[in-house]
């Protein structure tokens, strides 16, 4: 059978359609799937509020990735550029509030500055003045590296702007592991506020300090609601900020046609500066909120998450901002529940494979062209 | 000492640099005799360096012997990512996976076979072989239809190499109890235990290790390289991680109990000589060379100038990329059987892709396209980071490592901003020059 086969280039028109099989490949990812859905089922139902609670935790990763997919996607809308950088200001972040909430104690401000206040208020005031905080540093950094570094080489081919890029996450991975920076350790972060976690069975209640939740119920944090509203928050300012306000106007046609834009009078340079700053603050929420809710930080923190959130953004149709959250949601429940009910090591593997098959099947991401929002 | 010392490391990247100078310029005359007396030099010269002491100093001390040994794995697998990147433009960082995929194969096999077991051997290499046939039979019958789409054609590739394995894994379980007499007894060596029959097995285990990563790189590649080329990149990245997750794994998640997970393998033979190493490495530079010369090696750099120009010419853009993508990955793999079997020890923490990234700032300093470029930065790279900066730091405190990597983005970025074509550009030295001056002289002179 071997020797009748025809050479490649003789017989071109004798070579018959392959189209045809396109239902080995299809075949083999539904059977990929239809094994994913199995297992997913038998084990929503062998203990559903265990299901859900692990869907649940997804959710909460989800979101934090949804902060920093954001960014990424309007970066990529604009210059065409991974900023792997952007892990590192997510990093950077997360260590801005660690220091300002452990050795500067500014979560406690308002309590020292108005002695009468409630203690509610406090905690809410403090804790945002520590995002805030963080917002502004990862905004400003985030700033520099684009003059700096980026900048230069904006007509430079894009590989010498995409390995300056990893050059500038190296830099900032390995200058903050210097120990009169961040130190190379894991530091155990401190939270500007108290965990407080209730549980769903017949109904809401409070999880009392020192005691389980009984069998069978679900649980939930205040850091679970606060990453959630958070990030539904920042979603409806983006949306806002893009849609509504000149600013927004100016980005999407820079995303669309740079010359042309310059053209028309738009400061393309500033609006990337500002697409950068915009995008690093989120990343600098993100870290905040990763670090409450996972409180263990160290100077390679921002690699793993970034590179899953830029995932999320290419899962999503990269330049779409709807298609960023709703990737970063898909790779949050990926990941939780592959760490429940398959594997733990295999999590990061989840969301590559995951991108190799979603790039294959849709080329331009699940909202690549249908939203056609560019950021 | 100090002085010294900085006095003698910057004389001995220079005197390396002139030795790579000096054999490619040997490699490339014309009379034969010049060649094969020059690498015949190149090799005997550190040899002798290695061995030869004068009272107690030796010009190659041990710790040089590591630096040379290093360059050698590295300039293997910078060349396999020059051939990737360079010459076809696939921005790849999955390199560093391949390498550790050759390194910890050809570690199994020459391991297990010390501990009297021909398995490693007979299931890896059965199955490199039947892999390599069942994909070529596959793919005479993919060309049979047109516009076949790239996931049918990867699940027909996947199914006949998972079938490939499982016939191997069959054919080596029932062979190996017929060898294990021939091992005999630890008093009584038997013919398989012998030295010489162990070099055989060094020399088996890095060619399949080599074409293991090979075949790896065709399953993965076929698949990914479609994507654009920052997806690529990405989900190259992701290989690399998800490679370096199933080696902290060895042991839970894949079934190579010897191989200790995260734990690190040791008790690999150290079994890499100086000779080993120069001669894959001179088998590497001599087959690049001449693919890059070739008609295949300017569709490879087709590709890479403008990809639907050649396809209007007639080049299979596809094919092209995925052949640039498994050689390149063949050179990783036996780069990475030539380092297991010299360190000795293998670890997870070695194949980290941050340390991935490592010949791909190599590629980049040397000159993106530039054999000569590639080849002279993996020596300095090592020599002056690895070897120069490594000790200089380290008189300074414990944060030598770190300030190591806070240096090299910077310099990186400088080079980026001043000379984006790579500090040596396209400059190739004498063997490593288009050929076709020396024709062109050749036929003049008749």
């Amino acid at each position: 059978m071997l020797q009748a086969s025809p050479s490649p280039t003789s017989s071109l028109a004798a070579r018959r359609p392959g189209a045809r099989l396109a239902w080995i490949g299809q075949g083999f990812l539904l059977l990929l799937a239809a094994v994913v859905l199995y297992i997913l089922i038998t084990n929503f139902l062998k203990d559903p509020p265990l299901f859900i609670q692990v869907v649940l935790s997804g959710l909460q990763l989800g979101f934090v990735y949804a902060l920093v997919a954001l960014g990424y996607t309007m970066v990529y809308g604009i210059v065409r550029l991974i900023n792997f950088a952007h892990g590192d200001v997510f990093m950077v972040g997360a260590f801005v509030s660690f220091y300002a909430v452990t050795r500067f104690q500014l979560h406690a401000w308002p309590a020292a500055v108005f002695p009468g206040l409630p203690a509610g208020w406090v905690v809410v005031i403090g804790s945002l003045t520590v995002v805030l905080l963080s917002m502004i540093v990862c905004m400003s950094m985030a700033v520099t590296i684009e003059r700096v570094a980026y900048k230069p080489l904006r007509d430079a081919p894009r590989i010498a702007a995409l390995i300056t890029a990893i050059g500038v996450s190296f830099f900032l991975e390995f200058f903050g592991a210097l120990y009169f920076v961040f130190s190379p350790r894991f530091i155990p972060y401190q939270r500007p506020f108290e965990v407080v976690t209730w549980y769903i069975k017949d109904g809401i209640h409070l999880v009392q300090v020192g005691q389980a939740p009984p069998p069978g119920s679900i649980t939930f944090s205040n850091i679970f609601l606060i990453i959630v509203v958070a990030s539904v928050l920042v979603r409806v300012v983006l949306q806002f900020l893009v849609r509504r306000t000149k600013i927004g106007k100016a980005m999407r046609a820079t995303s669309f046609d740079k010359p042309t834009s310059r053209l028309m009078g738009i400061n393309v340079d500033g609006v990337i500066s500002v697409t950068f700053a915009v995008g690093a603050a989120f990343a600098g929420m993100g870290g905040v909120l990763y670090a409450i809710a996972y409180p263990s930080i160290w100077t390679q923190l921002g690699i793993l998450p970034g590179l899953k959130a830029f995932v999320a953004a290419v899962l999503g149709g990269i330049g779409s901002i709807p298609g960023a959250f709703v990737g970063a949601l898909i790779m949050g429940q990926a990941e939780a529940l592959t760490m429940g009910y398959i594997s733990t090591p295999m999590r990061d593997a989840v969301a590559f494979t995951i991108l190799i098959v979603v790039l294959l099947v849709k080329p331009t991401g699940l909202f690549g062209e249908a939203a056609g929002e560019k950021a | 000492m100090e002085l010294g010392f900085l006095i003698l490391s910057i004389v001995k990247i220079v005197a390396i640099l002139a030795y790579l100078y000096g054999l490619f310029w040997a490699m490339g005359h014309q009379n034969k005799i010049v060649k094969v007396a020059g690498i015949v030099i190149a090799f005997a010269l550190i040899q002798l360096a290695l061995t030869v002491k004068f009272g107690e100093t030796q010009i190659l001390n041990d710790f040089d012997r590591g630096l040379v040994f290093q360059a050698c794995t590295m300039t293997m697998v910078a060349l396999g990512l020059n051939l990737i990147y360079g010459f076809n433009g696939q921005f790849s960082l999955a390199q560093w996976g391949f390498y550790g995929i050759g390194a910890y194969t050809a570690a199994d096999i020459t391991y297990r076979w010390n501990v009297r077991d021909a398995r490693g051997l007979l299931v890896a290499g059965i199955g490199v072989i039947l892999g390599g046939l069942m994909i070529l039979a596959v793919s005479r019958l993919v060309r049979r239809y047109k516009g076949m789409p790239v996931l049918s054609q990867f699940t027909l590739y996947l199914i006949s190499c998972v079938l490939a394995g499982a016939i191997a894994v069959y054919i080596g379980n029932a062979i190996n109890p017929a060898l294990v007499p021939l091992f005999g007894t630890p008093d009584a060596p038997g013919i398989l235990a012998s030295p010489a029959v162990l070099q055989v097995v060094f020399l088996l285990a890095v060619l399949i290790a080599g074409a293991f990563a090979a075949e790896v790189s065709f399953l993965f590649g076929l698949p990914v390289l479609t994507l654009g080329s920052d997806y690529f990149g990405i989900a190259t990245l992701g290989f690399a991680i998800v490679v370096q997750t199933l080696m902290v794994n060895t042991d839970t998640i894949l079934p190579f109990p010897e191989m200790k997970g995260g734990r690190g393998m040791i008790g690999i033979p150290k079994l890499t000589t100086w000779f080993w190493a120069f001669l894959f490495l001179i088998i590497i530079i001599v087959v690049m060379r001449n693919l890059i010369y070739s008609s295949t090696g300017r569709a490879i750099m087709s590709v890479r100038e403008d990809e639907t120009a050649a396809k209007a010419m007639g080049i299979d853009v596809a094919f092209y990329k995925l052949f640039a993508f498994v050689v390149g990955s063949l050179f990783a793999g036996i780069g990475g059987g030539v380092y297991a079997h010299y360190i000795g020890f293998l670890s997870p923490g070695t194949f980290d892709f941050l340390v991935g990234f490592n010949p791909l700032i190599i590629v980049v300093f040397g000159g993106l396209g530039s054999m000569t470029g590639t080849i002279a930065a993996s020596f300095g790279w090592i020599f002056f980071l690895e070897g120069l900066l490594r000790v200089l730091l380290s008189q300074l405190g414990t944060e030598a490592p770190t300030w190591r990597y806070v240096l090299y983005p910077i310099a990186l970025l400088l080079l980026m901003l001043l000379r984006p074509q790579g500090l040596l550009g396209n400059v190739e030295w004498g063997f490593l020059k288009r050929p076709v001056a020396a024709l062109q002289a050749k036929a003049a002179g008749r």
